[in-house]
This record gives C-alpha cells, structure tokens and sequence, in this order.
C-alpha cells in the first residue's frame, strides 16, 4: 500500500493532462447534453484510462520519489495559480529594465549568491525558475546541501538575497513548504 | 476593424517587439551569460504574448463558428504555455551552469561569489 499514494497521483495527473489534451477533440458520448461538443467520447475516455494507467506503472517512482505528498492539497495548487499573477508582473517590470539595457548597453554583471532559506527541493526549483523567468536575473548554480543559489545579475545591486528573491519566496512558502 | 482584430494586433506587436530586442540584445551584449538573459528572458516574455494572441484568436473563431476545434486549440496552446514556462528556464540554467564549470568567466563582472565559493 506504501506505492499506492504514488500511482494514485501520478495517474490522475497524466488522466488529468489528457483529459486536456483531448478536450473539444471529437464526439461526445452523450449528444444531448448542453455544450455536448466540448466532452470527450467513450472511446477517448477507455484510452485515455487505459494509457494514463501504464504510464503510471512505469513512472510512479520518479514522481514521488521523497515520498512527500503535500502537494495533493488543492489549495497549494490554488496558491501556485494565483502566484502566477505577482510572477508575470514582475517578468514585465523587469523585461522593460532588460530592454532599456539591450539598447542603451548599460551593464554591470556579476555573480552573487543568495540564500532563500527554502527547505523544500521543490520551492528551490520553483524559486531558481522564477529567478530565471524574469529578466536580469540568471541563476547558474545551485548549492544542493545549504539550497543556496548562485545568480548572475546583470545590474549588480545591494542585498542581493532580498532583491532578488524576496518577492518571490514568501509566495512560494505558501505552497511549496 | 472590430475591437477582437484590435486586441489580437496589439497582443501580437507586444510579443513582435520583445522578441526583435531579444535578437538585437543576443548581437549587442558582451557574453555568454548576459547573452542568455537577452536571448531567453526577452523571447520567453515575446513568446508567452504569442501564445496570448493564439489563444484570443481561436476563442473569437469559436465565438463566431462554435466549432469545437478552435477551443481545442486554445487548450493546447496553453498547455504549450506551461511546457514553455517550465522547460525554458531550466534549459538557460542548464547552459549557464556548463558555461561556468567549463571555465568561461562573465565578463565585465564586478563579483563572483560562484568562483570564490570553488577557490575556497
């Protein structure tokens, strides 16, 4: 039973991703229904069911692999889409910052390190992408036992730690930790 | 010119203009690494606005025919999004990380903690 949380999440997910990928696609199994043209047919669902369910087999163990599961919580799932409303506010602050520098060629790069105090692999991860996401801010390297990260930052400025990642870690202790 | 084709053009230009300073920054910056921050960032954010104007345009088209393709492709177009926001990230850092262990210094740096941490 110690596998079945696993193979649980990671086939839902994968039926989930399908479900997606094949939604408005063709005919639906019931015609009547309002928006009836939006559902998946019988047929779809058989192998959708049928692929989501080798996929989970073969690939349970990767997934969950710190046998961690407090992603299963919606609300995290919640917190991390609505995240995405800060993030890409930033990403557009910053990609103006980036495009005054690509034509003015005003640069001042240099490497900093950072130290967000995230525990989780996966706030580190979303935390490192963020950092990537937005212009004038790279990350290079990441430190695996103290989660520190390395960012190349194309205008070098004061307290990196907070500058940088200060805006973004407090979202991501909402749903990552 | 219907208010739709407006928003679809404007979304469009958005993501024309960040992609064109994403190619001319790849020509003007001095390495690797701040070549990166041009060659991705800026692209990425052209590109998250291109999927933007895919989408507009067939939710219009499907307001228009109600034919159920069209919200089929705007799905997919997001799931692109998502693969797109995941993979490209991760695909900067990843030739960050070699250019750096392969030895190759930022230029014009004023700092580098990464260096000084593999001194020590």
């Amino acid at each position: 039973m110690k596998r079945g949380k696993a193979f649980i999440s990671t086939f839902l997910l994968a039926l989930f991703t399908y479900l997606l990928l094949t939604l408005a696609a063709g005919q639906s199994m019931v015609e009547e229904a309002p928006l009836s043209h939006l559902l998946w047919s019988l047929e779809e669902l058989v192998l959708g069911i049928s692929v989501a369910l080798i996929v989970a087999s073969l690939t349970d163990h990767i997934l969950c692999r710190k046998r961690n599961y407090r992603m299963l919580n919606p609300v995290r799932w919640i917190v991390m889409l609505v995240y995405t409303i800060p993030l890409f506010i930033e990403m557009a602050k910053a990609n103006f910052d980036v495009a005054y520098r690509v034509i003015t060629g005003k640069i001042e790069p240099a490497i900093v390190k950072i130290d967000p105090e995230l525990k989780t692999d996966l706030g580190v991860t979303f935390l490192a992408n963020s950092i990537t996401l937005t212009p004038g801010t790279l990350t290079v390297d990441v430190d695996d036992e103290e989660s520190e990260l390395y960012i190349h930052w194309i205008k070098v400025g004061t307290d990196p730690t907070e500058n940088i990642a200060g805006r973004f870690v407090k979202w991501i202790r909402r749903f990552a930790e | 010119m219907t208010w739709p084709i407006m928003v679809i053009l404007i979304l469009l230009s958005i993501s024309l203009i960040f992609n064109a300073l994403g190619t001319i920054g790849l020509h003007r910056f001095p390495d690797v690494y701040t070549r990166l921050h041009a060659a991705t960032k800026c692209t990425t954010f052209g590109t998250i606005f291109m999927t933007f104007t895919v989408m507009a345009y067939s939710v219009r088209e499907y307001v228009i025919t109600e034919e159920a393709k069209f919200l089929n492709m705007a799905v997919h177009t997001l799931l692109a999004l998502v693969a797109l926001l995941v993979t490209n990230p991760t695909g900067a850092h990843a030739i960050a990380r070699a250019a750096h262990k392969m030895g190759i210094k930022p230029e014009k740096a004023v700092r580098d903690d990464l260096k000084d941490s593999e001194v020590n």
